[in-house]
């Protein structure tokens, strides 16, 4: 596939430099699966990531989504090098470090950082905030003016905690308030990228919109690029310039905001949108529904051809035998790529609700019967 | 966003000056009051929990009466080598009756033997305990201290680096554990000390100090090992450890820095349940008669001793009893708020 493939320009919207910072290609991720007795080998793998395609430009902010387990925490991890990749190359400001060993990843560890899912688990219990801040500053090397205390300090107060906390414990602080200290370990070296893997979904939602503000000041003041990966559309809305939609370990569409939420044009992702709950004026204000039927199918075997297919309403026999290029389409704009053979119009506007589950079906009809 | 220091701030030091915060200066001038590192806090928290310092001060008693013993010996007048009963010498002061029993009541208290005498021999049971002490604490803190370093180190590396390292480190566990303990504890020791000495010499003290040390240490550190992999397996997975590896960090700092002050916890049980156990194993081994053997004093011989005497003469195993389980107890309770304080969620 990777000669249909077209790299998406960063967008002009952003008004950065047109670099890219971070460019993934064909990354793949099998998670072998061992088996058989007495002698074990391998029986298959788990396909959690299949021939990703991704750049991210400089301080530019590129979204993840896709529903749970289609492999966007285990491209994060891939990226950020926590996982070892079995194919592909990941390019950062045009050095390979696709296999590169933790020596030879010095210079490039402290300009890609990582912010965790769940803040509960991401500090050290033992460790005082302080501690937990200034530890990637020693593990560098880094020895800023003023001292590393000095830096915490005011890493501390520039993420919105008093810095007279840099002795407490991270029991002593609430979810919000953690994951405040993850984003200020995270920016401690300062970075050039930061992979946010779902930073806000273990939060409350009051907080969420606090740590998501946070990152977006942090993002324009210290021009830093953001791979932001979460499966909140409307999250990733507010934060992403870019956004990049996964199914089953694969990148289905990628392009800008506008064209991805306001003129989708793969089914996966209209059926992604429709699932986002919006608040209307008037009642029932047409919007399309589409409910999927089933659950994902297995990364272990995953379908031939498309992998949407076998939940896609619009599926034929072509998208069995023939796996749909990462393409811009007709009618899409510049870096707006989608792979389908047969994509929607350019619009998320419906007459009637696709609704693909048997049971809710019946229960729909037999409701309007009555 | 409103500001989150003052939105979501707890604490005393936020109501104080909730204004003052932001600028550099204020900070520098607040030091004092947010300036109590992790060790003065922990030392704090122990210093609150008054069982804690009582049972500190009972277990450094204990140590330093076991350093001090050939003072005490002095002061009471007594050595845990004279027979007392049989020595011509002290014939005129007479502690044994005709069948071999203490004088006097219970056990033969007196001014001059505080804790009465031993049946038979006459010999000083407070000397002997006092010297006993010191063999048996002494040894029994050396052993236990090898085999949690050598069961902290494997379990460390067996833990987080999985794979094959555990595997085989897992495998070599096994073996040792498969060993009948207590059986080649006995089994053993003559073959470490035919090993160095030559069998026809009379072994000297030392040497079988230092074979009962390899043995118990070779034969015993497997259980840490075990608990400290099972831990570290349950860490090694959490997502600061991957946050430390994000942020470059070495696998042995990862170990040191982010791991091992996570298992404080069961390094301090296990040590605290493994320091008396291990003066049992001695004093198992010395009455199984591959450990000291006679005149050398020690604190487990006093109950292979007491078990034998316990008929005729109940009382001569009542003070060693006594000051063993006031020990473990002590050592136990110590060990409890020792770990509390490292707990930083234990109430400050």
């Amino acid at each position: 596939m990777s000669e249909n493939l077209t790299l998406p320009a960063p967008q002009g919207t952003t008004g950065t430099s047109a670099e890219n910072l971070l460019e993934v290609k064909g990354l793949t991720k099998h998670f072998p699966i061992y088996g058989g007795f007495p002698i074990r080998r391998k029986v298959g793998a788990v396909q959690a990531v299949d021939g990703v395609d991704l750049t991210v430009g400089v301080a530019e902010s590129v979204g993840l989504v896709g529903e749970s387990g289609c492999g966007k925490s285990t491209t994060g991890r891939l990226i950020t090098r926590l996982l070892e990749p079995t194919a592909g190359t990941i390019t950062y400001a045009g050095q390979d470090i696709t296999h590169a060993s933790r020596r030879q990843l010095a210079p490039v560890r402290s300009e890609i950082q990582m912010i965790f899912q769940d803040p509960y688990s991401s500090l050290n219990p033992r460790q005082t905030v302080g501690s937990i801040i200034k530890s990637p500053m020693e593990v560098n090397g880094i020895e800023p003016e003023g001292g590393r205390e000095k830096k915490v300090r005011e890493l501390l107060e520039l993420v919105g905690l008093n810095p007279e906390h840099y002795n407490r414990f991270p029991h002593e602080f609430s979810g919000g308030q953690r994951q405040r200290i993850g984003v200020a370990r995270a920016l401690a070296l300062n970075p050039k990228l930061i992979v946010a893997d779902e930073p806000v979904s273990a939060l409350d939602v009051s907080i969420q919109a606090q740590v998501v503000n946070l990152l977006k000041e942090v993002q324009k003041e210290l021009g830093i690029a953001f791979l932001f990966i979460a499966h909140d559309l409307a999250v990733v809305r507010h934060f992403s310039q870019r956004v990049a939609v996964m199914y089953l370990g694969k990148v289905v569409e990628v392009g800008d905001r506008e064209s991805i939420y306001n003129g989708p044009r793969h089914p996966y992702t209209h059926a992604l949108l429709s699932a986002v709950p919006e608040v209307s004026a008037e009642e029932d204000a047409g919007r399309e529904r589409i409910r999927l039927s089933g659950d994902v199918p297995s990364p272990i075997h995953p379908p031939s051809g498309c992998r949407f297919r076998t939940r896609c309403w619009k599926a034929q026999d072509k998208c069995a035998t023939e796996e749909p290029p990462l393409v811009q389409l007709s009618g899409n704009r510049d870096g707006h790529l989608t792979a389908c053979h047969f994509p929607e119009d350019p619009t998320t506007q419906r007459d009637e609700d696709v609704v693909l589950d048997p049971a809710l079906r019946s229960l729909e009809e037999s409701a309007s019967e009555d | 966003m409103t500001s989150p220091a003052k939105a979501e701030g707890s604490g005393p030091t936020v109501a104080l000056e909730p204004d003052l915060e932001p600028k550099t200066e204020p900070v520098q001038a607040e030091k004092k009051l947010e300036g109590r590192s992790p060790g003065q806090l922990m030392w704090q928290r122990f210093k609150r929990d008054r069982t804690g310092v009582i049972c500190a001060w009972i277990v450094i008693l204990y140590f330093v009466v076991a350093l001090a013993a050939p003072l005490l010996t002095k002061i009471s007048g007594t050595d845990p080598y004279t027979l007392y009963g049989q020595d011509p010498t002290y014939q005129d002061k007479p502690v044994l009756d005709d069948f071999g029993l203490p004088l006097g009541y219970f056990g033969g208290l007196s001014g001059s033997h505080w804790f009465g005498v031993e049946p038979q021999y006459g010999r000083d049971v407070f000397a002997m305990l006092v010297y006993g002490m010191r063999t048996s604490l002494y040894m029994a803190l050396g052993v236990t201290v090898l085999m949690m370093g050598t069961g902290i180190v494997l379990g460390l590396i067996g833990g987080y680096f999985g794979g094959r390292t555990d595997y085989w480190i897992g495998r070599v566990t096994d073996f040792f554990l498969a060993f009948p303990q207590q059986l080649f504890f006995i089994a053993f020791m003559p073959v470490v000390t035919a090993f160095f000495v030559d069998p026809r010499e009379e072994t000297p003290t030392y040497f079988r100090a230092v074979a009962m040390l390899i043995v118990l240490w070779v034969l015993g550190w497997m259980g840490m090992a075990r608990l400290i992999r099972s831990t570290v397996l349950t860490l090694r997975e959490r997502e600061f450890v991957e946050a430390a590896k994000v942020s470059g960090a070495s696998p042995g700092r990862i170990v040191r820095k982010e791991i091992l002050p996570n298992v404080v916890t069961p390094i301090l049980v296990q040590f605290t349940y493994q320091l008396p156990s291990t003066i049992l194993t001695i004093a198992f081994l010395s009455f199984a008669g591959v450990g000291f053997v006679e005149p050398t004093p020690d604190w487990g011989k006093l109950f292979a001793n007491g078990a034998k005497y316990t008929e005729q003469d109940p009382a001569f195993i009542f003070f060693p009893g006594i000051a063993l389980v006031i020990f473990v107890l002590a050592f136990n309770l110590l060990g409890d708020s020792v770990r509390d304080a490292f707990d930083p969620k234990s109430g400050r």
